[in-house]
């Protein structure tokens, strides 16, 4: 079965819509979607490192997307303003990166491929990779909900609760980080930020509480990912932008519904 | 009994002294509110009476297995969150639907539980946040400006309710508010806190101190010194 490269490209996307769904919905609530940015552009830097050390991409992009994520964490909340130190830290380290790769690869190599991923070309390694990573963002975040949802709802009530906001800041910084990594192939760095961010935006209007709604984006994740692949199959478009391309249209969709049930209610 | 006491707590933040020297105590059973301009080291007293901050000096004494029941100030939802009050309840620890129940009972809003919390209003959210520390069995509410944002007929029913609820949970209240008038008839006795206590006392002492009135800027800074250290007025000073 895993024979088949549109299987495997199947399976790498549910992998990575099932872990973004519930991690993107901390990225909307917490409004970090430029952090979620910073960290995937650092993953160009670290293509680069893994170029001209000669090592697997994913342990490269792994160190960068985590020294990015916990340096940007780390200086939050110390004087400079928040959005433009991101601005800096997210478009520079793309620039460098792509710098970087250009220098560090003795051949022309396929930069857009770590731009918007290669979901075709998944191996049965890759998937190996995909699914390990997915797993553990995933079972990070179930492991630490009920802290993550309290320190993301409120700090205050959370150090009331005997939880370190800190701490758990640190746990949502890292799983962002996995997820880049492990993903970068099936979505690529540029449009990793929209997997997390869209389908937890589809999932709100319809979504009570927040584990529906965790729930809820992971479905349309998934859903994305199964519709997205079937576009860019039947009218032969890039893979990882449609798949992106049917989560805003089942946003668009879930936004309007939304909209229609507020006002019949 | 004695729930709570400082002893010569002092903390800074930074380097501000933000309390210094300061001497208090909690029963149980009585309401005690301090009161206090912006800035007055207010919610930095309860921070260091939890523990979240430490003391630069002196030391705060709990009664043995004391539960807290802490009310932060100025809690902000964020409305892409979306949460019913029945799981905002539950956040953090197990609790039986009964006891939730039961709870917003206890603070007269018993048909909120299945409303999400951002649609809620300002007395609404502060009922519920009351719910919240009770549902921990407190022995001791510290509640930050529980009435803040409220309409005046808003407060004084809130603070009605925190009376209620002493009553009937026998527990001590140690709250903080900016506003005395309204608070008086709801407190058995007042701390006027600046940095340092400058006067405590029974409500009615208290507001007719020079000492508290000096701290709203509503007397001059001469009429102090007369009025120190008289004891008619029922309010001693620390100083």
């Amino acid at each position: 079965m895993l024979d088949d490269f549109l299987t495997r490209a199947c399976l790498a996307g549910i992998g990575v819509a099932l872990a973004a769904g519930p991690l993107g919905c901390f990225v909307v609530w917490r409004r970090i979607a430029y952090f979620g940015d910073a960290t995937a552009h650092a993953a160009i830097l670290g293509v680069a490192i893994s170029l001209a050390f000669s090592m697997s991409t994913v342990i490269g992009v792994l160190a960068a997307a985590v020294a990015m994520a916990v340096a940007v964490s780390t200086l939050s909340g110390r004087g400079l303003a928040m959005d433009t130190l991101l601005g800096v830290a997210s478009h520079g380290s793309l620039a460098v990166g792509l710098v970087a790769v250009a220098v560090a690869s003795p051949r022309a190599i396929d930069v857009e491929a770590y731009l918007f991923g290669e979901i075709l070309a998944v191996t049965r390694g890759d998937l190996a990779v995909i699914w390990g990573g997915a797993a553990a963002v995933l079972g990070l975040v179930v492991w630490r909900w009920p802290a993550l949802l309290t320190a993301t709802l409120s700090p205050e009530l959370a150090r009331g609760g005997g939880i370190s906001p800190e701490r758990e800041q640190l746990v949502l910084t890292i799983a962002i980080a996995v997820l880049v990594a492990v993903s970068i192939k099936v979505v690529g760095a540029l449009l990793i930020t929209a997997m997390l961010i869209i389908p937890a935006a589809a999932a709100r209007p319809f979504s009570g509480t927040p584990e529906r709604m965790a729930a809820a984006a992971a479905l349309i994740a998934v859903a994305s990912v199964f519709a997205g692949l079937a576009a860019s199959w039947r009218w032969d478009t890039p893979t990882g932008p449609s798949i992106v391309t049917l989560a805003v249209l089942f946003f668009a969709v879930s936004c309007s519904l939304g909209a229609l049930r507020r006002k019949a209610g | 009994m004695r729930l709570i006491a400082a002893h010569g707590l002092s903390v800074r933040l930074g380097a501000q002294l933000a309390l210094h020297d300061i001497d208090l105590a909690v029963e149980r059973g009585e309401i005690v509110t301090v009161v206090g301009p912006n800035g007055s080291g207010k919610t930095t007293l309860l921070r260091a009476l939890v523990g979240a901050v430490a003391p630069a000096a002196g030391r705060v004494e709990q009664a043995p297995g004391l539960r807290i029941g802490y009310v932060p100030q100025r809690l902000h939802l964020d409305s892409t969150l979306p949460i019913t009050v029945a799981r905002f309840l539950r956040l953090g620890a197990r609790r039986r639907n009964g006891s939730i129940a039961r709870a917003l009972e206890e603070t007269g809003v018993p048909e909120l539980a299945k409303r999400q919390m951002t649609a809620l209003s300002g007395g609404q959210f502060q009922r519920v946040l009351l719910a919240r520390a009770l549902l921990a069995e407190p022995d001791l509410l510290l509640l930050d400006e529980p009435a803040q944002g409220l309409d005046h007929p808003g407060m004084a029913a809130l603070y009605r309710l925190v009376g209620a609820v002493r009553d009937r949970q026998g527990c001590g209240v140690l709250m903080v508010s900016h506003d005395l008038h309204v608070v008086m008839g709801a407190t058995d006795r007042v701390i006027a806190l600046n940095g340092v206590i400058w006067c405590e006392g029974p409500p009615v002492a208290v507001s007719s101190a020079a000492e508290y009135r000096m701290l709203f800027g509503e007397a001059e800074p001469g009429a102090l010194a007369f009025n120190r250290h008289t004891p008619e007025d029922g309010c001693s000073t620390t100083s």
